[in-house]
Order: structure tokens, then C-alpha cells, then sequence
């Protein structure tokens, strides 16, 4: 199968700048260079890629935002802050081929005609963001960042801006706001970033793997890139598969390759010979699936019909014996602690949660507990700036609905059936 | 008692200055290295970083609080954090947790009293594909069972 991104990452060589260019890096930016920006631009939109950060926005029509007029200086932001549990795909990109986002980069900005870049990238990602420093700076030596780039009368910075333990950073109002130094609370749209972001100025904010498959769209053209994909979703995707499975980690792979081959082909299959029990398929924040429902095209398209997403590309497998309550309960702990405290609803809704589902895992659920949480979860949706409240009601739903047995049987049994352990 | 930023963290501040068009970006960053320069985010720390960004120290505190990482408290000299969300316990850390919290005679939260452990309870890593995970001051360790942790920890200077 074709890669866009991981050709090369078995070598371990291949994060520096003389290898990545003898497998011919940043002759894509060559290319781009003798290119109009906007023909850049329509490349990305024919190549349907759609942001890989979770939200699945189609990252063109996204450029397409930039006011026309050029009188204020643009910026772009790479969102490299993954924190959603279950994703570990921009971590591979950043150690291993960080010349790969680099040269993204360039070609992004050329295009948009920003002046500046921040990679902003969690704080808990020390070696990764070294890494990035080290083939930043090695970047800067070869002339491809810096003044006058290629000669071509076109100037960059890039700096790695680092994050310090904040979930909610990786929204993209709130990942502006903590590079500007201030509390990561998510703003109010409109204004967009694309009018007002980043410093005031207009700014695109995207993921690291969006950007990195830039190059590629480039070299080998937008429909290409469309055509390795499927409809409405171009490319491949980097997928983390994680959980109980015989061979975690993260495979690139077509966008709607279908899932139970992603588990049972790529990832090796459960753990221990066990049974599946359930499947969260784009990051803790999407409705989980039962196994019964797992034979579906992995694209942002088929994964919405089935009523949950493709998400940030993280699949978490459960297997047979998991208590569900108890694994909600971990991700409503998570919410709760990570809730930025901005809006009633979330602040309030998310620590509810917490309290709820722990005390039915605790055997000290009350008759009405589920209903309460159904309820509670009614008044958190739509109700707030950003969607981390969203974010947790969509797990706590699905797992209600889907195995809403294992909660009844904890109420009624005034105990965990699974003794209070994974 | 004042603090100051040794001479390479000085130097180290002032790149960071040319960075951004506006000081405050500066605020994160000055924080983190506050944080490697004097072991921990002190109150001395927070009228030193405002002094040097032109700001009020309820300011940076404000941000400095928000943030899980930067730590208010002195820790240990050896910050162990295991990450405790869905992938990493579905593969055994809750076991681990409480396997380190023994081994320490600590609760997470808590230091040991040599001053030489804490132990922190951390939500995800984001390196769920090599669960389970701790973060040992700057390093992750992967794949994480029992025995490794031990391989790791006991050595320890």
C-alpha cells in the first residue's frame, strides 16, 4: 500500500536533514516554490484532507478563510498538544520524521503567506520537542528556514513553543490563548482564528500530521493524494491502536480501510485470545462501538453514520471481562480533572459525572443514578464555548446506552460484579 | 529571598524575548525554565518571572496554576508520574500504581520523606501504543510491568 508518511521511519536516520534529503526531502518545497500560492491551495482542497487533530475539517476550505486581504501579517500554528487519550500518532511523526512537518511547514506558509510559525507542543514531550529544536536549527543552517528561503525572496521563523500539562490546550482558541501566556481557556467564535488568533493577528491553526502530509499532496498532486483515500476523505491516515491487542502501536493506513481489519489484521487481534468487548474508536471522546458494529469503513463519513467518529485516528480496544462502569469512570475522572472551569455546564456537568458514575462503580450507586447521568448529560451538550463538555457526555452516553446492564447490575447488586479492578 | 536565572538561563530567556511579537508569550516558557533553574515554581519565582515580563505576579500566577506541570510545591528529586487513563489501566496500571506506592511507602501525591520520590498520578501521556507509561522527571518509560519499574527506580542515585 502507498504511504504518504512512514516510508521512511524505520530509519532511524531518517529525523536528519542530509538523510531525509538523499530519500529526496524538500524537493517538494522546490516544487512548491515555482508554484502560485493559490494553486497550492487548491491542490489541499483537491486532496480532500481533512484535519487530523479530530474535528475532520477540511483543512483547504480551512486556508480558504484567511481575510483576502493581505495588509495584516498571518501566522500559522501546528497543533502538536496530542492529549486525547488514545492518540500517539504525532509523537511518531515529530521523532521520527521532523524535517517531514518541517518541510509542511515552509510550503504551508508559502502558501497562506504567513510570516511566522509556532509548533505548539505538549509540555510532557520533552524529547520530542528537543527533536523538533535540533532539526529546526539544522533546518535554519541549510537555508530552508530563516531569510530569503531558496532564494526565493520568501521568510519563516519557526519555534517550538512548549505546553505544560493542559488537555484542553489542544482546542485550538485555547491552544492560542496558552501560547500568548495566558490560561488555556478556550474564546468565544466568532471572531475565528482565521480574522483574529493567534497575537491578534489572522492565523490557521492545524495538526502536525495535516501539515506533514502537505509535502507529499505537493509532489504527487491533490487528486492523488484524494484518490488513496475515499470520498470526501483523501489519504491515508495514522491510526494508534491501543488497548488489548496483540501488536499496539500505529500503522498508516488508507482512510476507510474497515475497522475489525484494523484490530484484527494491522493490530494482531485481542489481547491473550480474549474476546472483544468494545472498541472507542477515535479517542476517549467518541461513542464507543460494540463488536457487532465494527465492521465499517474507518473514514469520518461511514464512522458519523454509525453515530460515533473517526476522531483523532485513536482506536482503544477493550476486551471481554472489562468493567464498563469502571472504564467510564476513568475517562469521567479524566474529564473532570481537565474541565477548564470556563463554563458552568462543563465545569459543573463534568464533575458530576466524576461523582456519579464513581459511586455506582463504588457499589453506592442510587436507584435513578443512570437517568440522572442521561439528564445531566442533556444539559451538557451544546451548552458551552468549546466542546470538552461534549467531549465527555458523548462516552458517557454511549456507554450507557450500549451497556447500560453493567450499570443497572452495579445499582442493584450495591456492588462492582467485577471487584473493583480491570 | 529573591531569585535569579543563572547566566545561561538568562541568555536562554532573552532568545525567547526575540520570538514573539508580544512579551507575554514569554510567560509559559519562563515558567518551565524557572522550574529547571530552581527546582520547583516558588512564590520567588513567580515576582522574579513578573518582573522580568513587565507583568503583576497574580498575573503569572494565575497562569502558572492552571497548568498541571508546573509544580507550586518542591518534589522530589525523581517526579514519578504514571499515567492513569483508559489504555494504561486497561493494561495493568492501576496495579502499578499502587505496586510503587508500597514499594515508596508514599500515596501519590505525596513525597518520600528522604525528599527523594514523589509519586504522581498523571492523565495521559499520550504514549498509549507502549502502555503502560511513566513520565521520571523529563523521561518516559514504556511498556511499563512490575519488574521494569523496579529495573528503573532502584538504581536510581
Amino acid at each position: 500500500m502507498e504511504t504518504v508518511l512512514t516510508t521512511h521511519f524505520a530509519n532511524e536516520r531518517y529525523r536528519l536533514l542530509d538523510t531525509y534529503r538523499r530519500y529526496g526531502g524538500y524537493e517538494a518545497l522546490k516544487k512548491a516554490f515555482a508554484m502560485d500560492p493559490g494553486g497550492i491551495i487548491d491542490e489541499v482542497k483537491k486532496a480532500n484532507l481533512r484535519g487530523r487533530g479530530g474535528a475532520g475539517f477540511p483543512a483547504g476550505v480551512k486556508w480558504g478563510f484567511l481575510p483576502k486581504d493581505l495588509s495584516r501579517p498571518r501566522v500559522l500554528v501546528v497543533n502538536a498538544d496530542e492529549g486525547e487519550p488514545g492518540t500517539f500518532k504525532d509523537r511518531v511523526i515529530m521523532t521520527r520524521g521532523p524535517h517531514l512537518l518541517i518541510e509542511g511547514i515552509v510550503i504551508s506558509c508559502f502558501a497562506l503567506r504567513a510570516y511566522a510559525c509556532w509548533i505548539y507542543i505538549r509540555g510532557e514531550f520533552v524529547r520530542e520537542a528537543r527533536i523538533m529544536d535540533e532539526a529546526i536549527a539544522e533546518a535554519y543552517a541549510a537555508g530552508f528556514l530563516g531569510k530569503n528561503i531558496l532564494g526565493s525572496g520568501f521568510d519563516l521563523d519557526v519555534t517550538v513553543h512548549r505546553g505544560a500539562g493542559a488537555y484542553i490546550c489542544g482546542e485550538e482558541t485555547s491552544l492560542i490563548n496558552s501560547l500568548e501566556g495566558k490560561r488555556g481557556w478556550p474564546r468565544l467564535k466568532p471572531p475565528f482564528p482565521a480574522s483574529v488568533g493567534a497575537f491578534g493577528l489572522p492565523t490557521i491553526v492545524n495538526n502536525v500530521e495535516t501539515i506533514a502530509d502537505i509535502p507529499w499532496i505537493v509532489t504527487h498532486g491533490g487528486e492523488t493524494f484524494a484518490a488513496l483515500g475515499v470520498e470526501k476523505n483523501g489519504g491515508t491516515r495514522l491510526i494508534g491502536v491501543s488497548g488489548a491487542v496483540n501488536r499496539p502501536g500505529v500503522y498508516e493506513l488508507a482512510a476507510g480501510t474497515n475497522l475489525k481489519e484494523i484490530i484484527y489484521t494491522h493490530a494482531g487481534g485481542i489481547k491473550d485470545g480474549k474476546k472483544l468487548k468494545a472498541v472507542i474508536p477515535g479517542g476517549s471522546s467518541t461513542p464507543v462501538l460494540r463488536p457487532d458494529e465494527i465492521d465499517v469503513s474507518y473514514d469520518i463519513e461511514s464512522m458519523a453514520k454509525i453515530g460515533t467518529m473517526a476522531g483523532s485516528g485513536g482506536v482503544i480496544v477493550i476486551p471481554e471481562g472489562t468493567c464498563m462502569v469502571r472504564a467510564l469512570s476513568v475517562l469521567m475522572n479524566f474529564y473532570a480533572h481537565e474541565s477548564c472551569g470556563q463554563c458552568t455546564p462543563c465545569r459543573e456537568g463534568t464533575g458530576w459525572l466524576k461523582k456519579i458514575v464513581g459511586r455506582i462503580e463504588a457499589g453506592k450507586g442510587r436507584k435513578g443514578d443512570v437517568e440522572l447521568i442521561l439528564d445531566l448529560c442533556d444539559n451538557m451538550m451544546g451548552r458551552t464555548i468549546c466542546p470538552l463538555s461534549e467531549a465527555a457526555v458523548m462516552p458517557a452516553q454511549s456507554f450507557i446506552w450500549k451497556f447500560r446492564e453493567e450499570f443497572d447490575r452495579h445499582i442493584g447488586e450495591q456492588k462492582c460484579p467485577y471487584g473493583n479492578r480491570f | 529571598m529573591s531569585v535569579a536565572f543563572s547566566e545561561t538561563g538568562r541568555a536562554e530567556f532573552e532568545r525567547l524575548m526575540t520570538r514573539y511579537p508580544d512579551r507575554k508569550a514569554v510567560i509559559l516558557p519562563a515558567l518551565h525554565l524557572a522550574q529547571k533553574e530552581f527546582g520547583y515554581v516558588s512564590d520567588e519565582a513567580i515576582v522574579y518571572i513578573a518582573g522580568l515580563v513587565g507583568t503583576s505576579p497574580a498575573e503569572i500566577e494565575g497562569v502558572a496554576t492552571f497548568y498541571t506541570m508546573y509544580n507550586r510545591m518542591p518534589v522530589g528529586k525523581y517526579h514519578v508520574q504514571i499515567c492513569r487513563n483508559i489504555s494504561c489501566s486497561l493494561l495493568g496500571a492501576e496495579h502499578l500504581i499502587e505496586h510503587v506506592s508500597k514499594k515508596l511507602g508514599v500515596r501519590p501525591g505525596e513525597t518520600t520523606p528522604d525528599g527523594k520520590f514523589t509519586l504522581t498520578k498523571v492523565e495521559c501521556l499520550g504514549s498509549c501504543g507502549t502502555a503502560p507509561v511513566m513520565q521520571v522527571n523529563d523521561e518516559y518509560h514504556e511498556n511499563l510491568t512490575v519488574e521494569s519499574i523496579d529495573r528503573i527506580l532502584d538504581p536510581l542515585p
